[in-house]
Parts: structure tokens; sequence; C-alpha cells
């Protein structure tokens, strides 16, 4: 559905339509603080906001049921087409990619409550940096997908590689500890679940971009070229 | 991919008033096309171009060239009564002749050809046109009956029948399911899809849906033109023109 086009001469379809687009906006700005709050209870050692994150979830869980009930709504009673067609599958998958980045927010945070239990292991430097990378890459594919935006979108998918590499020199940096005391071993694997979590969004937020460029120029750029993942 | 019908710079007018321009266009053989667009675009004239039914309403002419087989049927020395037994035609409400029975109806067109055929070769093509129109089943026991006994989807499958009586190689459908019920118009789907095994079919429809079930490729037209060709999935799914963007998701007017 493109903002520019003229409306639909079904006023119930243009308004459920724009409805969906709302429903995921509002569902892509929760997801992306729920990676910032994970990522800030892990900093600051905060327990609390770990767990309130984690209850969070549950509104996430809903946002997307609601935004799968209405994209299969739309296609059972109006049998859309061309560029509606696009945006409300677009909308069916990008729904379920949220939720996933949701799942990776508890994630973080049920491996920061372990980390809470425990001294520290080291002061947090690439991970903050690998946080900021994926969640800018949550908001631009949201963006893109709010603003039918695909040079955004293409953006985003770009920078996938630099959050794959950080989780790579993550893994290396852990595994050193790991060799060098078994103590740590405990809280490096937790670390590096963090890590793999936040590829994981960065993952995310790629499949959400790819789907964008799609849904705008009806144009397939999932799986054209190699990626790398460590 | 061999194109059986090729439509070159086709323009045709109602008296002063033009209903189409310019048009080109090629029809796949065995393939089925269809031409959707809103009331009054045109497409109902096109067909009925393309097997020379326009020039029969009074004040009604045609320009351009329409290449069946690579020959013009418009050419002068073309009879327009062989074009229209090469190229039949199903119309929108089921038309059986009301006072001939079923097999009758379906020798209609043999009979009105000047063929004069054996009883036994004459209920061969009876039997193998019902067959082909899926009916023969419903009817083998009632051919004597009068054929506006049938309901309305057998009779239009049996106006299907009547068409391929006469051996046609191209069949146009003009809005053939819009006075049929959803059970009767899938039947009439499928059997588009067994009939372009053998034959090469053009369909108009106000049906996006149907159009989008069964046709292989898909014509756009609007207030006369032609607006875009091409794949029916392309079509439905990513079309290039923003006027078959608007019509098809529902953006017109």
């Amino acid at each position: 559905m493109d903002t520019t086009q003229p409306q639909h001469t079904n006023r119930q379809y243009e308004e459920e339509l724009r409805g969906l687009r709302t429903g995921l906006i509002k569902m892509g700005g929760l997801v992306e603080s729920q990676i910032a709050e994970a990522i800030e209870a892990l900093i600051e050692r905060d327990t609390a906001r770990a767990r309130a994150t984690i209850a969070r979830d549950a509104e996430v869980n809903r946002m997307d049921v609601e935004n799968d009930e209405l994209s299969i709504r739309l296609l059972a009673l109006h049998q859309p087409a061309a560029s509606d067609l696009r945006f409300i599958t677009t909308s069916l998958k990008i729904t379920t990619d949220l939720e996933r980045i949701g799942d990776n927010a508890v994630n973080i945070c049920e491996r920061v409550l372990e980390l809470n239990e425990e001294p520290q292991l080291k002061p947090y430097i690439d991970i903050p940096r690998m946080a900021t990378i994926a969640q800018s890459m949550v908001k631009d594919s949201v963006d893109a997908f709010m603003r039918d935006d695909p040079d955004l979108a293409e953006e985003v998918v770009d920078r996938d590689d630099e959050v794959d590499a950080l989780n790579y020199q993550i893994y290396r940096e852990l595994l050193s500890y790991m060799v060098e005391d078994p103590s740590s071993i405990s809280r490096a694997t937790r670390i590096l679940f963090v890590s793999k979590n936040l590829e994981r969004v960065a993952d995310h937020a790629t499949n959400i971009a790819e789907m964008v460029v799609y849904m705008v120029k009806g144009r397939t750029i999932r799986h054209t070229e190699k990626k790398h993942h460590p | 991919m061999t194109e059986k019908l090729v439509v070159r710079h086709l323009s045709a007018w109602f008296g002063k008033t033009r209903a189409l321009r310019d048009i080109n266009l090629g029809i796949a053989a065995n393939r089925v096309t269809a031409i959707i667009g809103p009331s009054g675009c045109g497409k109902s004239t096109l067909v009925r171009c393309l097997n020379r039914m326009h020039e029969v309403v009074p004040g009604a002419r045609a320009e351009g060239e329409v290449m069946l087989d690579g020959e013009d049927i418009y050419a002068p020395t073309v009879d327009p009564v062989d074009v229209r037994r090469r190229i039949g035609m199903v119309f929108q409400k089921a038309t059986p002749f009301p006072t001939m029975s079923v097999q009758d109806n379906v020798a209609a067109g043999l009979t009105l050809n000047g063929a004069s055929l054996s009883r036994i070769e004459r209920d061969r093509i009876v039997e193998q046109s019902l067959r082909r129109a899926a009916l023969w089943e419903e009817v083998r026991d009632r051919l004597n009956r009068p054929g506006t006994s049938l309901s309305g989807g057998q009779q239009q499958r049996l106006c299907v029948a009547r068409a391929l009586a006469v051996e046609p190689e191209i069949i146009l459908m003009d809005e053939p399911c819009s006075a049929l019920d959803p059970i009767s118009t899938a039947r009439i789907e499928e059997l588009l899809l067994e009939l372009k095994e053998s034959y090469t079919i053009v369909i108009v429809t106000h049906n996006m849906q149907q159009a989008a079930r069964t046709a292989d490729f898909t014509t756009f037209m609007y207030a006369g033109d032609l607006i875009e060709f091409g794949e029916t999935k392309q079509i439905f799914t990513n079309p290039s023109r923003r006027e078959t963007e608007d019509y098809i998701t529902g953006r017109f007017g």
C-alpha cells in the first residue's frame, strides 16, 4: 500500500490497511525499546529492569497476534492485489520477525538475571557497539517500511555485516577468557548468548528490510548473495 | 510461444464514437488470455472485433489488422462466416435455441453451416462436444429434452458445446460466468483449463479473481486504450502501469 496512491473506493478496506500499517509501526517501536532496555539492564546490572522487560514481552506477543489476524482478515475478505497484496504479505512476515526480536530481548534479559548472580567478568565494550548498530537496524527497517523507502532498507541490509563481524570478534575474545580461566566459562558463555541474540536481532532487521524492498519494488533481494555468518 | 492471433493498430467505432484506439496485442496459442477493465472500456468490443462480430451492429466499423495464423481476417477476400466458424464465441447470457432439444442445440452450428451429416456422424459430434464441454454425464439421458430445461450453468456449458461442435480454433468468451452461481462458475473455469489444451481462449471478465484464477495472460483496458498486457502473475502482483495498479487494487473513482 503505497502512501502516495489515491484512496481505495472501499473505505472500510482503506481503514483496515491503515490500521495494519499503524499496528506494525507501534510494534516496531516497542521491540526497539525492548532491545534498548535489555542492553541497559546488562550494562547497569539492573535485575529489576530485566524482569520488567521480560514481562513486557506479553504486549509484543499480543500485537503479533493482532497484526496476524488483521492480515488474514484482509486477505480473506478483500482479495487484495498488486501493491496491497505485497503490503499484506510483507506485514505477515514482518510481524513474525518483530516478534522474534522481542524474544531475543527476553533471552538477553534472562542471561542478565543469571549474570547478575556473579561478579562482572569484564567491562562491556563491543556488546554496546553491536547493540547500537542492531537497534539502528531495527529502527531503520521499520522506518523504511513506514515510508516505503527501499534505499533506506538496502542500507540496513548492508549494515548486517558489521554486526556479524562484531559477533565474531566477541566470540574470539571470550574464547581467550575461557581458555585462560575455566572459572569464567559460565559467565563467558552467557555473554556469548547475548552477543548471538544481538546478531539474530540484526538478522531479523535484515529480513524486514529485504521484505520492504520486495513490498515497494516487487523485486526479491533475499538469498541473492552469499552472506557471511560466522 | 506461438501467437495464434495478432492484433495490429486496431481501432473501432460505433457511429462517430471511437470505442477502441490503436490496439496492439498478441494472443498466445493454447493459452487463456483475459481482458479486464471497467464497464465501457472497450473489452467486449475488442473480442467482438476478433471474429468480425463488431461490424454486424448497425453503424459499427473497425480499422486495422487481426492476423489469424498470419492472415488478416479483415482482408476483402475473407468470408466473415468462415472467420466465425474458426473463432467461436460464448456470450454473457446462455443462449440455447429455445425450440431446440439439447442435441439439436449442439448440432445447430453444423446444420447452419450447411453440413450434411449422417445420423451416426452427427451423434458422434454431439457426444464429443458435450464431453469436451464437461456436460455429457449430466445430459446423456435427456438429449431430446429442450435446451432451456437445463440449469443456468448447464445451459452455458451447452453453449460451449455448441461452439465446440464446429471445431473452432479459438473460443472467445464474453463474461461467460456473470449470470452463474459460484459452483457453476467453478465448472466453467475448470473447463477453460481443459479446453486450452486444444484451443486458444480469450475471456472477457469483470471478475478480476476469475482472470487471476484462469488466465495465463491478462490485458487491462481503459477508455478504449490497451493500458497493459502481461503474464497474469505479474499483472496481479506487480503491474507496471499505475492505472492497472489502481484498478486491480480498487482505487478507481
